[in-house]
């Protein structure tokens, strides 16, 4: 069970040290973490009692990108990847693909042809 | 081995196209103009003229400042969405540009006529960093009206890059150049496999 979000009750100042509360003054992440790769909520996954952070990051972030759960929980995008790697290395979240430098040219091809297909139609 | 899973799980789900240029050229109009959303921001944290990446390895000590990326999205397909990040003007803000272009389709390089001055760096960036590119003139009301050729002289750019003018307001003029990058992009894709092939 996810627990209830707590009001935000904190002021954005002074955010770096806030930042670095909700991190636990960690600044970087073991996941490699895109802006627009897209979190998914790992099925069947029970949530141990998070942070209220955690907490918030984990109820919007399904189907919404880095950048977006960043923009709707109004945290810097480096608190939210934090916040995010840890939720996928406990089980809770996965992300889905994205280019990389890893992408093969025939996968990057067949994304752009996909890409231009959608916006033809868009 | 599920060959066809496995490749499922391996198509990326999302893909992105930077809207760069100089500050007030229009970049969050264009954004505005073709998401599905209203345009949303999200915030990095730097120190003072930060050379460092990282935002949260600024001390409390030092000044920090805060950049902002306003963004848009366009669901391509069911299992395609296309996000637009808009650059951080200036220049000092610089060290997020790698961050926002690592994995992009590519990027649209919006351009005023009258300051034309402030695309150059931009179009040095993605010409150093191999990222395919056109230039988009923002045809703002009024502006006279230049040949795409005097602007591409103007811009020392390179031959087979595009240049279109649009009205960033446009959806259709918009999406138009989210077509013309992708398909600029496409073309380069598959003009590299050949030149390997050869």
């Amino acid at each position: 069970m996810t627990p209830p979000l707590e009001p935000d009750d904190e002021s954005y100042t002074p955010r770096l040290i806030r930042s670095y509360t909700i991190t636990a003054g960690r600044t970087a992440t073991t996941v490699d973490l895109a802006m627009e790769a897209t979190l998914r909520l790992q099925a069947g996954a029970e949530a141990p009692v998070l942070t209220p952070s955690a907490a918030q990051v984990l109820e919007v972030c399904d189907r919404r990108s880095v950048a977006e759960v960043s923009a709707l929980t109004k945290m810097p995008i480096g608190v939210t990847r934090v916040l995010l790697g840890d939720l996928i290395e406990q089980g809770l979240v996965r992300i889905q693909a994205t280019i990389t430098e890893k992408t093969s040219t025939d996968e990057r091809l067949e994304l752009i042809e996909r890409t231009l297909r959608g916006l033809r139609n868009y | 081995m599920d060959f066809e899973t496995t490749k499922a799980q391996r198509a990326a789900a999302s893909t992105k196209i930077v809207i760069a240029g100089g500050f007030g050229v229009g970049k969050s109009t264009l954004v505005g103009a073709v998401s599905e959303i209203d345009p949303l921001r999200t915030e990095a944290l730097v120190t003072n003229e930060s050379e460092g990446v990282d935002d949260l390895a600024a001390v409390p000590t030092k000044a920090t400042t805060t950049v902002a990326m306003d963004f848009g999205r366009l669901t391509l397909a069911e299992d395609l969405v296309l996000y637009l990040f808009g650059t951080p003007g200036q220049r000092r803000f610089w060290f997020m540009w790698d961050d926002l272009c690592r994995g992009a389709i590519g990027a649209i390089v919006l351009v005023d006529v009258a300051r034309l001055d402030e695309s150059f760096s931009p179009l040095d960036y993605f010409e150093s960093k191999g990222i395919p590119f056109i230039v988009a003139v923002n045809e703002f009301d009024g502006v006279p009206r230049y040949p795409a050729e005097e602007i591409a002289a103007a811009l020392a750019l390179p031959a087979d890059v595009p240049i279109i003018s649009l009205d960033a307001r446009d959806r259709e003029q918009a999406k138009g150049a989210l077509v013309k990058i992708t398909e600029y992009a496409l073309m380069r894709l598959r003009e590299s496999l050949t030149v390997n092939a050869n």
